[in-house]
């Protein structure tokens, strides 16, 4: 599988981030041809397109920016989502670091796409270098015209402006972020009403991902055609075969969820870093590309974006990475965050630390997350000392099932992914852990019925 | 801790006395420095000091203003996180003084500051060394070495998390804190000088690193701009950036960050490129207008050297599928009539 660099095409070069530089290699150029198009058809574009949201959660770009209500007299927002937090992800601030430029004309065709005249960059605070990177080329496209009145004699004024956050990993979730740019604790919102409705201001709001709009600008030079066909030439043949296998949860459109994907490699890899691939290249190519394992040890756990999605395994290395394909074997594409881990690594650790995150970063509002997530965390310590108990894998899961779907937002359901996956793929490794004075009697171990569950086991 | 939901609608320009404490738990008696409450979480310094915003300096409520400034009429609450890092900027911490100060520039109560104050990690709650040094002991960074960084730096330094080594705010003070995945995994592991990176760390290097902190010296990190104090760099978190050349063009791109893009130069590989404009009503048919095949890769003289020595090839640059838009009809734009 070819790498295809398109967002991540100017990394590398002279000063990307200069406006001069960037318009030099067809900076801009995006934004004069959108103007030239009708709103509505910027929308049926990206609808065509088939681009779904960066962020995580893969929704349609074209149907969110479709759902502003046209002609309803209230001003409407662009809002950035550039608080990127979720653990293993490392692809948006590369981005505003080395193409900041790129982002904004994306944002620029958004707004004007949606009828908005502002749009508001929510950057983490962490992110001291971003933020300094993102206002300094907002400064520069004010003074080329591209922001403030009358852009491009399109007789419509455009502003944007730099919003540092400070230090909350619930602002990523869309409707906290709104809160907290509006001022206030980053708490999520009950859904309906929809940001798209009432978003920022009560105002009808698009929130995009960072990298969503870096996409933007190419889709509009290149062409719904052109964003839709970029899907891994594997990707074909996996989802005939998924079909024969799984006739009761077929995969419908091997094209649904197109476009490059940075895939952000991190671990027990030689090369870690950023390569831009089409969506459905797998993990095996992947690894290929970054070099190999690092220190001559065998996969064995790996996140395919970010932590908040289940765990895979080594059985797993030629599922197509899309949003569609990952989502068939158990897991979620998410941030195409990659963080891949050894046969040397404690899984029992690493499930540990996750879930110690979570429970710092559960915002507090509903008790399933806020008091879920303080319970397991206590019991993988007490794993990881030698001091859990079979029992405790139950407990775990039984906690793990009240926490999940029943949370407020999605952050609850993230938490437990790397728990429920890993006593999933992973049970023996907890089971190791148990002393055997806390082991339960030998009548009372429960035996595997039907077939193997271990890899490798034997019918 | 109690739960204030600051909905926009209550206790707006509210000045009654008795709102102090809202939003913090309060202890009775004089609360003289920050402890540790006894689930071991840190509790705001000084809150029930009524505050006085009248300690900042006439130029900080300019500065205020600016922040609001940049925020639609009516919704100036918008600036009071990056208000706090103003605040914060002056004093190292978020104070009472600093509390009472937003409040008295946005009209509302101290609760709803304190309420927000109390939300986010960045807002420290006691006086903070010169230097805040976060180690990222999340999972990736965590077990490929970052919990032994922070725990020989902890050692070393005496000190536990969000605890300060050395007398607040003089030279060389130094503030330890293990922080929350930083998004530089692929240069993990990763620890921050006021948020300033310095990648691919060890116990010894940043040892080292700590040493010349103490020392009175800044290395430089290793992607971004060249250091300064915690102080400082609140103020540019607040939105005042430094557009110093030495900080505006610190590269931040380290090898990882352009990993894919070299080893895609030394394949020779290539997005395809974009469709002829007589090719653009085959929308829907993936695959038939390019590919991988016909992006060939053409370089552009007129493109500008890499400052690494890897020049950009791109398909977008390739002279026979020019990417002016200008010409392109409504329906090449979208690949078919629409």
């Amino acid at each position: 599988m070819p790498l295809t660099p398109v967002l991540t095409k100017r990394f590398g070069t002279n000063a990307p981030w200069l406006i001069d530089n960037y318009e030099a290699l067809d900076g801009y150029v995006a934004l004069r041809k959108a103007f030239a198009t009708p709103p509505g058809d910027l929308i049926t574009l990206m609808k065509e397109s088939n681009l779904r949201g960066r962020g995580g959660a893969g929704f349609p770009t074209g149907m969110k920016w479709d759902f502003i209500p046209k002609n309803d007299g209230k001003p409407h927002y662009v809002v950035i989502n550039a608080d990127e937090g979720e653990p293993g992800t490392c692809r948006d601030l590369p981005l505003m670091m080395n193409d900041p430029h790129s982002m904004l004309e994306g944002i620029i065709i958004a707004c004007y796409a949606v009828g908005a005249q502002h749009a508001f960059i929510y950057i983490r605070g962490e992110a001291v270098h971003a933020i300094r990177r993102v206002t300094i080329a907002v400064q520069e496209a004010y003074a080329r015209g591209y922001l403030g009145d009358n852009v491009l004699g399109s007789g419509t004024r455009f502003d944007i402006t730099v919003h540092g956050g400070a230090g909350a990993y619930i602002c990523g979730e869309e409707t906290a972020l709104l809160d907290s740019l509006e001022g206030k604790r980053g708490q999520p919102r009950l859904k309906p009403p929809f940001p798209a409705t009432n978003g920022l201001y009560d105002a009808p709001t698009v929130v995009n991902n960072v990298g969503t709009l870096c996409s933007v600008p190419y889709i509009v030079l290149g062409g719904a055609a052109w964003h839709k066909e970029q899907i891994a030439p594997s990707k074909v043949a996996w989802t005939e075969d998924w079909n024969d296998r799984n006739p009761a949860n077929k995969l419908n459109d091997p094209y649904g969820s197109p476009g490059t994907s940075i895939f952000s490699l991190s671990g027990r890899i030689k090369n870690p870093g950023q390569y831009e691939a089409p969506m459905g290249t797998t993990l095996r190519e992947l690894i290929e590309m970054a070099g190999g394992m690092s220190r001559g040890h065998e996969l064995k756990f790996w996140t395919p974006g970010g932590a908040s999605c289940p765990l895979l395994t080594i059985d797993h290395l030629d599922v197509p990475l899309d949003f569609d394909a990952v989502a068939k074997v158990g897991s979620i594409n998410g941030t195409s965050a990659i963080m891949i881990f050894d046969t040397e690594d404690s899984i029992v650790k690493a499930v540990l630390k996750w879930t110690q995150f979570y429970e710092h970063e559960s915002c507090g509002k509903c008790t399933p997350c806020r008091e879920g997530n303080y319970w397991t965390a206590q019991i993988l310590e007490r794993f990881v000392h030698g001091e859990g108990t079979e029992e405790d894998v139950d407990k775990l899961l039984d906690i793990s099932d009240n926490i999940l779907g029943r949370s407020f937002c999605a952050l609850g359901d993230g938490a437990v992914s790397s728990i429920m996956s890993s006593i999933k793929y992973f049970r023996d490794d907890f089971l190791a852990l148990v002393k055997p004075e806390n082991r339960r009697a030998p009548e009372k171990t429960p035996v595997h019925e039907g077939g193997p569950l271990l890899a490798g086991a034997t019918a | 801790m109690t739960s204030t939901y600051d909905s926009p609608s209550s206790g707006l320009n509210q000045t009654a006395a008795g709102v102090d404490t809202g939003g913090v738990e309060t202890t009775t008696g004089p609360i003289s420095g920050a402890g540790l409450s006894s689930n071991g979480r840190l509790t705001l310094l000084d809150i029930e000091r009524p505050g006085d915003p009248g300690v900042f300096a006439e130029r900080v409520r300019s500065d205020a203003f600016e922040i609001m400034a940049r925020y639609p009429l009516g919704q100036t609450r918008s600036a009071l996180l990056p208000m706090l890092h103003l605040v914060q900027s002056e004093q190292g911490y978020v104070t009472a003084d600093g509390i009472a100060f937003c409040a008295d520039v946005l009209e509302i109560t101290k609760a709803q500051v304190a309420a927000v104050a109390t939300f986010y990690t960045m807002y420290k709650r006691r006086p903070t060394g010169e230097y805040l040094v976060s180690v990222c002991t999340n999972t990736l960074c965590g077990m490929l070495g970052g919990d032994d960084i922070y725990a020989a730096l902890s050692d070393s330094l005496g000190v536990g998390m969000n605890q300060t080594a050395g007398i607040p705010g003089e030279p060389g003070s130094i503030t330890l804190e293990h922080a929350e995945c930083l998004a530089a995994c692929d240069y993990a592991p990763v620890v921050t000088v006021n948020y300033e990176f310095f990648d691919n760390q060890t116990v010894e290097s940043t040892s080292e690193l700590v040493s010349q902190l103490q020392a009175g010296n800044r290395p430089l990190p290793t992607r971004g701009a060249p250091l300064c104090s915690f102080k400082e760099i609140s103020r540019q978190i607040a939105g005042f950036v430094d557009t110093r050349a030495e900080a505006s063009a610190a590269t931040a791109s380290g090898a990882p960050t352009e990993a894919g893009v070299r080893l895609a130069i030394e394949r020779g590989e290539t997005a395809p490129a974009y469709p002829h404009d007589d090719a653009g009503t085959t929308a829907g048919t993936p695959g038939t207008t390019t590919g991988p095949a016909t992006g060939a890769v053409t370089p552009d003289s007129a493109q500008p050297t890499s400052a690494h020595d890897a020049p950009l090839n791109t398909a977008e640059s390739d002279p026979a599928a020019p990417a002016t838009g200008a010409s392109h009809t409504q329906g090449e734009l979208f690949g078919k009539e629409s």
